[in-house]
């Protein structure tokens, strides 16, 4: 049996668990009818022309983890921000762990999708929100379908969320052919303000594909600021899918750190409903071995005055794979946009590749629209005049990629977050920089 | 100190320095003066160690050791200082930053200790108050957005810095007023001692008026065609180089 048909049929039998009157039953089973019609993206779809999931779609994928796994604290210490206080939500092979989460209810809901999905309280922001806006096809729908878990944010009208929420996804292992489905929901209310770090992380060799799925409202003059760490093993693969809808006057920014892992793919779209409304997509990538990383983003300009800003940067060695395909679609209402899109890599090995393809629909005619793409090596005047100083080589090339990257990091408002992402990077090039930049 | 013999360097087949000689002692200014495309630049970038070019023969020697096979940066532990003609732009380090690895490294490779804070941070007092350098600048990012007499005096900070043995300086009086100029060369006359010894290379005589040369060269087609004192720079400013394009024919 194919995977496509053993996942509908594992579907079966999670359907007889649902509550039949839910509202969620009647999403599922559409869900899953759309997956059966779309079955899992190939690269004979354009949007995933250079990245291809075959090898990581397997058959002894399952959905369901059979047994309960726990981890210690101290197993996975290092993966929180340890030397900041803030909200956690934390999951091991799926399922919530409250011993390692700090989750509240005071004056905001930072709590779990399960519970949101079944309590009568949470029941008004469902109905709003939940698979609102994302389109409901292929992983999507399988997600759709299949999750039961992951982080419910929300934040309420005026309020200004004073801690971090950290949103961790463990894999341990216990079960070695996972697919995970988390799904996260983030409704941020008008004149509020969050920030967001998501982790996923896996603790063991094993091979995991994580197929998560984020949902964002961001309501007017609310302010979302999310970061996304993805420093995980050569073995586990993640398609990450996020979904932004903001109204007039919110700021909402996407940072990307993509470090590690065999496969990942980040599908990051905005969809800017409200006038003057800035989207801000920021990425760095740092890969190496047969490492694949494929951002794929979307910003759909639906009013006036809006602006919308990407800055992603790639680093690619050995044979190292790296895509990026950012779209930017004007409408003819989304009058005086200033919408920016940049994407500069550098190969450092001879096997490495990058394929960067900006794509601009504009319907409107007073627009503002810039797009620039550069593939390069490290600059060898800037490596000979550093190097010419007394740096050494190695330390001299460190210098330059970090230096290469450091314009995406700047924007980071934790600044705990940017000095570990900068400790992160100094780490992967290998490089004793006796500073933080 | 620095013993250059019958240097022949290219690129790519192409011979830009044809049979260079020169000895600079300890204590010592040369200038090195020429029309444009005479090598002067490659002659400095070789002397840094630039991998782009080919040596085909001669010899460099710093204090009796061969500098040919040597990188970029053990020249530069060695005491070997280049003062580029366009600094590069490094965004995202400071210029505090970057020198303190520059220093940090230097003394690695000499097997010292790291320079305490303390002192680093007195040294770097001490040099910008000689340049006239404003504190703010040293937080910037590395030359990005400096002007071209930014760029230059922050190389000279540089220098001063690190104390080299054998300073290079290429064009650093191009991009400088007047002003700018005084400073740069009061602050290169400063680090001058007994010990050290410096190239000043330049189109103009004007630098020179402020670092009073030894000795004055002419180089043209990739050799040292006439060699002086600081007179010879007052007749080429005067004269122009074809005079002695004339006198070798």
């Amino acid at each position: 049996m194919e995977l496509k048909e053993k996942f509908i049929s594992s579907f079966l039998a999670v359907d007889d668990y649902l509550n039949e009157d839910s509202v969620l039953h009647d999403i599922r089973s559409a869900a899953i009818k759309n997956f059966e019609a779309s079955g899992f993206p190939t690269k004979k779809s354009e949007a995933w022309k250079y990245t291809s999931l075959k090898s990581l779609l397997h058959n002894d994928l399952s959905i369901f983890p059979r047994q309960e796994a726990t981890v210690e604290f101290k197993d996975v210490r290092k993966y929180f921000l340890h030397d900041l206080d803030t909200y956690k939500i934390v999951f091991v092979d799926g399922q919530y762990s409250a011993f390692l989460s700090s989750t509240t209810h005071e004056g905001m809901d930072v709590c779990l999708m399960s519970s949101a999905l079944t309590k009568d309280k949470y029941k008004a922001v469902i109905e709003n929100y939940f698979n609102k806006v994302a389109p409901q096809d292929g992983l999507n729908a399988l997600n759709t379908a299949f999750a039961k878990e992951g982080a419910y944010i929300y934040i309420p009208k005026n309020k200004e969320v004073e801690k971090p929420i950290e949103i961790l996804n463990f894999y341990t292992g216990a079960e070695s052919s996972l697919m995970l489905q988390p799904r996260n929901l983030v409704v941020v209310e008008e004149n509020a303000q969050v920030q967001i770090i998501e982790r996923h992380q896996s603790l063991s060799g094993h091979a995991v594909v994580t197929n998560a799925l984020t949902e964002v409202f961001v309501s007017q003059r609310a302010q979302v600021d999310y970061y996304k760490i993805q420093n995980d093993r050569p073995e586990a693969s993640l398609i990450d899918s996020t979904y932004v809808k903001q109204d007039r006057d919110s700021v909402c920014s996407v940072h990307t750190f993509s470090l590690g892992g065999q496969l990942i793919r980040n599908n990051l779209n905005f969809y800017q409903h409200g006038a003057n409304a800035m989207s801000i997509m920021k990425g760095i990538t740092l890969i190496e071995g047969k490492q694949h990383v494929d951002h794929n983003t979307l910003v759909h300009h639906i009013a006036p005055n809006c602006e919308s800003h990407q800055d992603y940067k790639g680093v690619y060695d050995d044979n190292a794979t790296g895509v990026f395909n950012g779209k930017i679609y004007v409408e003819k209402e989304a009058q005086k946009l200033n919408a920016f899109q940049q994407n500069n890599n550098i190969l450092i090995s001879d096997k490495a590749t990058i394929n960067s393809k900006p794509q601009l629909e504009i319907f409107a005619d007073d627009v503002k629209c810039s797009h620039g793409c550069t593939i390069g090596q490290l600059d060898e005047d800037a490596l000979f005049y550093m190097r010419a100083r007394g740096i050494n080589e190695k330390e001299a090339r460190g210098l330059l990629m970090y230096a290469f990257a450091n314009n995406v990091l700047e924007s980071v408002k934790i600044p705990e977050l940017k000095k570990r992402i900068n400790r992160l990077i100094a780490l992967k090039m290998g490089v004793q920089i006796g500073f933080d930049l | 100190m620095l013993n250059i013999k019958n240097l022949h360097a290219g690129v790519d087949q192409k011979n830009i320095l044809k049979g260079i000689n020169l000895e600079v002692n300890p204590g010592e200014i040369h200038a090195i003066m020429g029309p444009n495309g005479a090598g002067k630049s490659t002659f400095a970038s070789i002397i840094a160690g630039k991998e782009d070019f080919e040596v085909t023969q001669g010899s460099i020697l710093l204090e009796g050791e061969d500098l040919s096979d040597l990188s970029p940066e053990e020249r530069a532990h060695k005491g070997v200082f280049l003062s580029f003609q366009y600094p590069v732009e490094i965004p995202g380090v400071t210029v505090t930053n970057f020198i303190k690895t520059a220093i940090n490294q230097t003394r690695k490779a000499q097997g010292l200790e790291d320079m305490p804070a303390g002192e680093m941070l007195q040294k770097i007092k001490t040099v910008s108050e000689m340049l006239d350098i404003d504190r703010k600048f040293l937080s910037r990012s590395l030359n990005e957005g400096f002007s071209g007499g930014e760029k230059k005096r922050n190389e000279i900070f540089q220098m001063a810095m690190l104390d080299p043995k054998l300073a290079i300086l290429d064009e650093t009086d191009s991009g400088l007023d007047i002003d700018a100029l005084r400073i740069v060369a009061s602050g290169v006359n400063k680090l001058r001692n007994e010990k050290n010894a410096v190239i000043v290379i330049t189109h103009y005589q004007r630098l020179l008026d402020h670092i009073v040369p030894d000795f004055v060269h002419v180089l043209m087609d990739g050799k040292i065609v006439k060699s002086g004192t600081k007179e010879l720079a007052y007749e080429l400013e005067e004269k122009g180089y074809d005079w002695i394009k004339e006198a070798l024919k």
